[in-house]
């Protein structure tokens, strides 16, 4: 098994325990938001399309990356722009009479 | 600067990502720092992405910009869909997040000139497998939110068993790749059969079990990105795709819970179809109904009333007529509140969201659990829209198919008044005792028009 394997199972099992103890805490008032977050911060492989495509190897790898790359920063943009407005709806009885 | 240094810079931005990202969704334990975190996370990721844009390795600008301004394109737009779009929409990002993951291990596969090691091969495939499993899956899934495609469940006889069977070939062919990673001709059959197994598995799941679905498929999607991660050696998608997939994860087993099933009795249990023929034989009963003076007149007379929510009411996009009744009824000096039951709507959290778009404040809104305690000292428990969730049979009748799923517990209120289109069953296709209560009034009617109504009766509204 390779050396890279056993160190990104390392890290996988622990982001999943971090992963796990903050979104335990997240309200479920919230759970919405949650998901569309969870969901821009997931289109990080956007840096992965990046470099395939980005490197220009062969047409097929290329053309396979650049549709990542679309496909992944809309979510990105996408996600943080919704989660945002969605967020800003959220007021409490107290901050509206303010 | 020599390219070592460059790769140490883009380790260093990685790292930085990682931690923003962490914080990101530990900002969203509370409403009030909540906005921080979108914040967080976009710093993060924007360091990620324009430290990777200045990667030795990349070369090819024009494949890179053009994407670029493509997705922002497509991202926008669909960050600023109404907020009744929402399932929709979060369906759709996880349709695209998997197709991002499911193009990169596809590309890696083909990507290089030295063929990839049996280890490797069984890292691709398993990621192509999910990845595009999930992305055909969140189509449907969105197909059926958008109402493009039929909400009830789709089945037939043998249906688990082909889905099943599918399923069981992506997996032998990923088997024989494995084996001889060479046989470059199964890699594109395997691809293909993981697209229709998605389209199988989502096709047969009804618009109620949507929020365990959807859950899912961000689970799915996120693990498809740390997958990708391992296959790429990259820890910021193991990461992030970590952090995304047990985001889902948790939140599928808070579904679940609420409905008192299992992950497999939703995948391949078809709810909907069995209980349509088993509600046939019953006897007529008889209903109070009631006008929207009536339902004025018991409103303003009462201390107590709590407001249970459903997807009848984002249907009728209700939510701004309910906050009329809100501010009316609060200025009277009632107290309203709102009993949200997590899988009321179509998504995990669709009823605040929809609720505090129509400027109710969050602090009215309150858990299931912890308003069921309050409902027998409760003078009004309207339900707009929602029915499952306020079955008592699901207390106590042990035939019942939602026997033991968690309810509000509106029967205990000292009146219940249901909005309501009709007497017919919902689309679970279980009969509702509550409705035969002598306690329960039947408000029949559109759920905005009926709230509207009320509003109106009450000398407020426009």
């Amino acid at each position: 098994m390779p050396a890279d394997f056993i160190s990104n199972l390392y890290v996988f099992i622990l982001a999943g325990f971090v992963g796990f103890e903050v979104i335990k805490r997240v309200s479920p008032l919230l759970h919405t938001p949650l998901m569309s977050l969870t969901n821009a911060l997931d289109a990080i492989v956007v840096v992965a399309a990046i470099i395939i495509a980005g490197r220009h190897e062969t047409r097929l790898t290329t053309i396979l990356g650049a549709i990542a790359v679309a496909a992944s920063f809309s979510n990105m943009v996408g996600g943080f722009v919704i989660t945002d407005r969605m967020l800003r709806m959220f007021k409490s009885g107290r901050s509206k009479q303010s | 600067m020599t390219a070592l240094d460059l790769q140490q810079y883009l380790d260093f931005a990685y790292i930085a990502a990682v931690v923003l990202f962490i914080l990101s969704l530990k900002f969203l334990s509370s409403p009030t720092t909540a906005r921080w975190g979108v914040l967080a996370g976009e710093i993060g990721a924007a360091l990620a992405v324009i430290a990777t844009l200045f990667s030795p390795e990349v070369t090819a600008y024009r494949w890179i910009l053009v994407p670029l301004i493509i997705g922002a394109g497509v991202g926008i737009p669909l960050g600023l869909v109404h907020m009744t779009a929402v399932p929709q929409r979060t369906a759709l990002s996880h349709a695209f997040g998997a197709l991002s993951a499911a193009m990169i291990g596809i590309a890696e596969y083909y990507v290089g000139t030295t063929p990839v090691t049996r280890f490797e091969m069984g890292e691709i495939a398993l990621e192509v497998i999910i990845g595009s499993l999930t992305f055909t899956g969140s189509l449907i899934a969105a197909g059926k939110l958008q109402e493009i495609l039929p909400q009830r469940p789709i089945v037939y006889r043998g249906q688990n068993f082909v889905s099943l069977s599918v399923l069981g070939s992506a997996l032998a062919l990923a088997v024989a790749l494995v084996v001889n990673p060479a046989h470059a001709l199964l890699f594109p059959i395997m691809v293909m059969v993981a697209l229709i197994f998605g389209v199988m598995l989502v096709t047969p799941i009804g618009g109620a079990d949507m929020p365990t679905v959807i859950s899912l498929l961000n689970s799915y999607a996120g693990f498809s990105a740390a997958l990708l991660g391992f296959v790429l050696n990259s820890k910021v998608l193991v990461v992030a795709g970590a952090l995304d997939g047990s985001s889902g994860f948790i939140l599928s087993v808070i579904m679940c819970k609420a409905m008192n099933r299992s992950f497999t009795n939703v995948m391949f249990g078809a709810f909907g179809q069995v209980q349509a023929s088993a509600a046939g034989a019953k006897e007529e009963r008889v209903v109070r109904s009631a006008t929207a003076e009536d339902a004025a007149a018991i409103l303003s007379a009462a201390n107590k009333v709590v407001v249970v929510p459903g997807y009848g009411m984002a249907v009728a996009q209700a939510q701004h007529k309910v906050r009329e009744l809100y501010d009316i009824l609060a200025k009277k000096g009632v107290e309203v509140r709102f009993a949200i039951h997590p899988v009321a709507g179509r998504m995990p959290g669709h009823m605040n969201v929809l609720l505090a778009e129509a400027d109710i404040p969050y602090d009215r809104l309150v858990e299931m659990d912890e308003i069921n305690g309050d409902l027998p000292q409760t003078d009004v428990a309207l339900v707009i829209g929602a029915n499952d969730v306020t079955n008592p049979a699901a207390r106590t009748d042990h035939s019942s198919p939602i026997f033991g799923m968690p309810i509000i517990d509106v029967d205990k209120a000292h009146t219940v008044m249901v909005i309501k289109r009709s007497m017919n069953p919902g689309f679970a296709g279980i009969d509702n005792p509550l409705y035969y209560l002598d306690r329960t009034l039947m408000l029949f009617g559109d759920a905005k028009q009926f709230v509207g109504g009320i509003v109106r009766e009450l000398g407020g509204g426009h």
